[in-house]
Parts: structure tokens; sequence; C-alpha cells
């Protein structure tokens, strides 16, 4: 069928053959065998629906481009099996193969003729193209005259101008201004509501949750979790810190909510309580209004001499995203020498101008304005509350803003 | 082998636009353009003339047009010039597209044939001049002409052959890329272009079998030159060595494909 992809048992190793001339003989004579054998993927098995999106993470040389190059077929793998249905467009660096002398017109035939479309397909497609990246005059001038936003244009215009039933997309597009990159994120998104697959590789962890049902996290090579992406981001978050602090336990579980509490650190600060509460009355709260008073309220149980503690506070909503965050670092509050045995309670008032909807809580207590350095305890999503609207006018979206319109009339004069 | 040749044909328009546009590239930029693709060739023509007419020009028996080496260098060069560019092109081909290899996909073979394609577009820009330049200098060439095109396929067929096969191994070992302009230049002086092969002393005139590119040249200038059909014989075993260099080069590029992205 369309749009699917099955990696069955896939894995690439680099050899090194000790002379170049033993490789040359290799090809002719496989029984001669190379030196040594380095593996960047190995036993890498997975699938992909038709029109299921979903994101590859994972730090530095875990294998994210090498498992991109593999599925496009520009590196074949040394052991293992690629399948691949329907037509595939990937999108591994934008601009690829443009010449700065010929114009954006002349670079977008050339740029779809090296994907293999025709002629007549190109001209079809061409005033789509034209029209979706936006640089008016310019498309018919030398590309060395172009800003590299223009540039960016062109190129995904291009690329993504026959819609495709895969499409794989390695991070090149944090590039341009913020216009094109919603725009670019739209026809993405556009893509994948007509029924496209698509595969994204990024670091932007945003990026993964507006457009993936699915993450896979990648690790030395190996898959190391593959699930809902909030439950694969979180536990490589805390996965990132683990690498930073060697004694650290991670553990994860769904709460009844719905909500994934993942919670990693050393133990040697831990939350003991967090409570949302009416800053009036002082009542624990489930549900926030639209503009209450509120606080929250952490109590931290110390487990051992520290130099430094600093407590922070994320807010995010449904999505993931997040709406809120700081901590003590920023606002200048670190406690200094905390003693094993202590107490330390955060109070945070603050008024709820959060939109209607279902908010979680992350406190991380750590020791400088990272998790990386120090990660005593994170817990993400410990605390969920709702917001609803009770007073104010109907609204929508994550924030309230005291916003009001301000209108006038006026009777349109005639010319005599 | 075949789906080799299938991409190709699928990617054909591929190769004739990249083919235009490299031709086009050279008119955008520079003021004389596409003229330059001429005047280098017709230079080296100059200088040779210039330099060793004094020590030459008598020893061409048979033809009586004054101008008679110079039209004898510029058939050589006309089909040394295609030979060299095409190898010399060919060298690097891979390494100078290493990014495109690595990150799209499309049949590899396309960018051999494009830069057989542009060398030879670019030489028969060259013929062409050289034709007119024929004209001007009163050296009408005869019916033999119409030999030269086999000349010239046999030509690209060996220079794309040797290219492919040291462009392929090149990835992998790059001292090929530094030795192998340095033996052309051996290779130039070892063929007839700017002398004849009579005033090579007869017991090394043996020798001359081992080049290949003999019987090619010595082609261009029969049939450019002295209006007579080149040596059949011995261009059929060029021929025939050509096709085997060129079948050893694309098993060569097969087999080294997978691997050679991992090396770039």
């Amino acid at each position: 069928m369309s749009g699917e992809l099955h990696v069955a048992n896939l894995g690439k190793s680099y050899r090194q053959w000790g002379s170049e001339w033993r490789r040359v003989a290799s090809w002719f004579a496989p029984s001669i065998a190379p030196r040594e054998e380095h593996w960047v993927l190995k036993d890498v098995s997975f699938s992909i629906g038709p029109g299921e999106g979903v994101g590859i993470i994972g730090q530095n040389g875990a294998g994210k481009s090498t498992l991109l190059k593999l599925i496009t077929g520009t590196v074949r793998p040394t052991q293992g099996i690629v399948q691949l249905g329907g037509r595939v467009a990937a999108i591994l660096e934008l601009g690829m193969g443009f010449n700065p002398d010929l114009t954006g017109r002349e670079n977008s035939y050339h740029s779809a003729g090296l994907m293999g479309h025709s002629q007549a397909d190109i001209k079809r497609a061409m005033p789509e193209i034209e029209a979706f990246a936006e640089i008016g005059e310019y498309f018919d001038q030398p590309m060395r005259t172009y800003s590299s936003g223009m540039l960016m244009r062109v190129a995904f215009s291009v690329a993504t101008a026959f819609k495709p039933d895969l499409l794989i997309v390695d991070e090149a597009l944090s590039v341009g201004d913020s216009y094109f990159q919603h725009k670019s994120f739209g026809r993405m998104r556009q893509f994948r509501d007509e029924g496209v697959s698509i595969m994204l590789v990024t670091h932007g962890l945003g990026d993964v949750r507006t457009l993936c049902d699915r993450v896979i996290l990648l690790d030395k090579g190996r898959v190391l979790k593959d699930g809902l992406p909030d439950e694969v981001i979180d536990y490589y978050n805390a996965l990132v810190a683990e690498k930073e602090n060697a004694k650290l336990s991670i553990e994860q579980r769904r709460e009844k909510n719905g909500w994934l509490l993942t919670k990693s650190g050393t133990g040697e600060a831990r939350v003991k309580s967090l409570q949302l509460l009416d800053a009036v009355s002082g009542e624990e709260l489930a549900v926030a209004h639209v503009g209450q008073a509120v606080e929250l309220r952490l109590e931290a149980t110390i487990y051992a001499d520290l130099p430094r503690l600093v407590l922070g506070f994320m807010i995010r909503d449904k999505q993931g995203h997040v709406v809120w965050g700081t901590n003590t670092w920023h606002t200048r509050q670190i406690q200094d020498d905390v003693k094993s045995g202590e107490m330390v309670a955060f109070r945070l008032p603050f008024t709820c101008t959060l939109g209607p909807g279902s908010y979680s809580v992350s406190p991380a207590l750590v020791s400088s304005d990272t998790h990386l350095i120090n990660n005593y305890e994170w817990i993400d999503n410990l605390l969920v509350f709702d917001v609803i609207n009770v007073e104010r006018d109907f609204f929508i979206g994550t924030n309230w803003l005291d916003a009001r319109f301000s209108i006038t009339r006026q009777t349109e004069g005639r010319a005599q | 082998m075949f789906g080799m040749l299938l991409g190709a044909w699928r990617y054909r328009y591929f190769i004739f636009s990249s083919i235009k546009n490299e031709l086009r590239l050279r008119f955008i930029r520079s003021r004389l353009g596409g003229l330059w693709l001429i005047l280098n060739p017709l230079a080296q023509v100059v200088i040779f003339a210039f330099v060793l007419s004094a020590v030459l020009s008598s020893k061409l028996p048979g033809i009586d047009n004054r101008y008679a080496y110079s039209i004898f260098l510029m058939a050589g060069i006309l089909g040394w010039s295609l030979f060299l560019e095409i190898v010399n092109r060919c060298l690097t081909l891979f390494i100078d597209n290493g990014n495109i290899l690595k990150k799209l996909v499309f049949p590899r073979i396309a960018l051999p044939l494009i830069a057989t394609g542009s060398a030879s577009v670019n030489n028969a820009l060259l013929l062409l001049a050289i034709l007119a330049i024929f004209g001007v200098l009163g050296h009408v060439p005869g019916t033999a002409l119409i030999w030269l095109p086999v000349m010239m396929v046999v030509n690209i067929a060996l220079a794309l052959g040797l290219g492919l096969a040291l462009g392929v191994l090149n990835v992998f070992m790059r001292d090929i890329g530094q030795i192998v302009p340095v033996v052309l230049q051996f290779v130039f002086w070892f063929t007839p272009i700017v002398y004849t092969v009579e005033i090579i002393p007869k017991q090394y005139q043996g020798w001359l079998i081992l080049n290949p590119l003999i019987p090619i040249i010595t082609g261009y200038q029969r049939a450019l030159l002295y209006n007579r059909p080149p040596d059949w014989t011995d261009l059929a075993i060029v021929a025939l060595i050509a096709t085997g260099l060129l079948a050893f080069a694309l098993v060569l590029f097969r087999k080294a494909s997978p691997e050679m992205v991992d090396q770039l």
C-alpha cells in the first residue's frame, strides 16, 4: 500500500580494509573480508503505516541521519531490508544541486529533474512552485542575488511541489523567516491530512509534537523507545540528563488522567508535595477559573548537603507545548548551602491567565539553570489541573489577554 | 546493467537539461562566454605552430598548403581535447558531486553521461570553429570527413571507459587524482599530435602500438588533412579495447556504487 514503510533488522557498518586494494579485490572476490567493522546502526526494526506521522529523535551520533539515508536509498544497508510503498520524497538538505548562476526558475527545473520528474510534469507544477515560494520578481533572477531565506523558500517549494506518499524530512526546516516556517509547516500538515505518511528527524521537540503520532528514540544506533510523543520525548529529556549525571534513575508511568509522569534524578532532593491553591482562601484546587488568583506550593525534602538548589516550573498544555516556565536561577533566588534533612518550601502566587483547557505542572529540582549539571529530581506532569472560563467573555487559545475591542463607525463621505 | 540503462533513460530529461545548463552557464558569466571553449585549444594550436613550425613545416609530404602544419595540429588537438576533457571530468566526477550522491537518490550513471555529453558538445563546437578556420586558410577537407564521427565515437568510448574506471578508484584512492594528470601529459607527448609518426626513429616505432590513442588521432588527421579513411584494422582493435574497457568500468562502477557513498 502507498505510504507504507517497513524496516526490518536494518544495520549499517562502515568497513576498514587496511588497504584499498583489498577493498577493490573484494568487489570481485566476495570471500575477502574487511579488517574491521564499525556499526553505526544495528537491528533497527519498525513500520510506518499509511498516513502516519513518525518523529525520529536522538542525540548527535545516534544514527538518525544514517537511518534516513538508508531509507531513502543513498546509502545501502549492510544488513536488513527497507520496504517502501509508493512515491517517496526526501528532504535531507534543502537547495541541493542549485547553481548560483541560474535563475530560481531554471534551478527549479533542474532540481525537480534531479528528483526524477518529467519535463511535462515540472512545467505543470511550475506556477505552483513559483506561487508558493513567494519571492516575486526574484524567481527569474540568478540565485546568487538571493538571500539564504529566499533560497530556502524556492528549495522547499520545489521539494514539496509533488505530493508524495511518504515524506522524509531531516531537520533542514528550521530555516527561513518565521512566516515561511509557518507556511512550510502548514504544507506538511496539509500533506498529513491528505494521508501522506511523514517521517521527521528533528531536534525541535515542538515540531514532533505537532506533526507526529509516534516518536522513535534512537540511541547508539539502536531503537531505545518507540511510542507516543510525550512518553518518548520526556524519556529523552530524562536520558539527556542521565548522560550528565551518572547515578540517576528514570521511571515512567501513565496516570489515570492520561498524562504521562516521567521521573528522573539522583534523589538528593525530592518533591514532597506540590499543590495548586486558591491564593485567597488557601483551598486546594483541581479546577481554576480564568483570572483567578492562585498559587503553586511545593515542598522539597533534602537528603544530602547541596551547595545550591534551584527550583524550576514548567506549565504545559495538553499537546505538550510549554506555555510558561522559569526557575529560581533566572529569578536570582538560588538557595545556597542547603543541608541534608532540611525542608524547603516554595510558593509561587500568580493570576491564572491561562485559557480553558487542561494543563500540567512539571517541577525540577536542580543546581543550575538547566537540568544537565545536577538533576536532583525532575518530574514531568506531576500536577494536572483544568482551567475553565466562568466570568470572562468567550475566547479561545491557551492565553487570556486583557484585551478589549474599540470600535468606531463613520459614514463614508460621497465625492461630488 | 539493464537497470542502470533504464535509470538513465528515465532521467533522460534531466541529463539533457544538465548538459544544456552547463553550456549556457559558460555564456552567462563571462563576456566572451562560450568562445573560451574554442579559444583555449586554438591558443594551444597557435603556440605549437609558432614554436614548432620552423622545425616541422617542411616535413608534411603531399600537402602544399603553407599552413599545413597548423592544420595538422588542429586535427590532432581536436581529438586530444575530447579525450582529455572526458577523462579529466570523469576522474573527479564522484568526488565533486559527493554531497548530491549522499543526499539524493538518482541513477548515478547520469553523472558520467552528463560529463560525456557536455564534453562532446564542446568538442562539436570546436570542430565547427576549426572547419571555419580551415576555410580561411584555404584548406577544404574532402569526403573522408564523413569518417570523423566514427573516430569520435571510438574516442568517447575509450575516454569514458578509462575515465570512469579511474574516477571510481579515485574515490577510494585519492592519489589517482594527482597521478593521472601527470600521466596524461606523457600520453600527449607520446602521441603524434604535434609531430608526425615519421619523425620517430624506425627502431622505436614498434612501441607505438601500445598507445591506443594513436589510431584515433591519426584517423582524425587522415580525415581532416589527407582526405583518407582511417586505418580500419588499427581502429577496430582500438574500438575493441575501448569496448572492453568501458564494460570493465561499468562493472567496476556497479560493484563500487554501494561503498562509494560511504567514502565520500
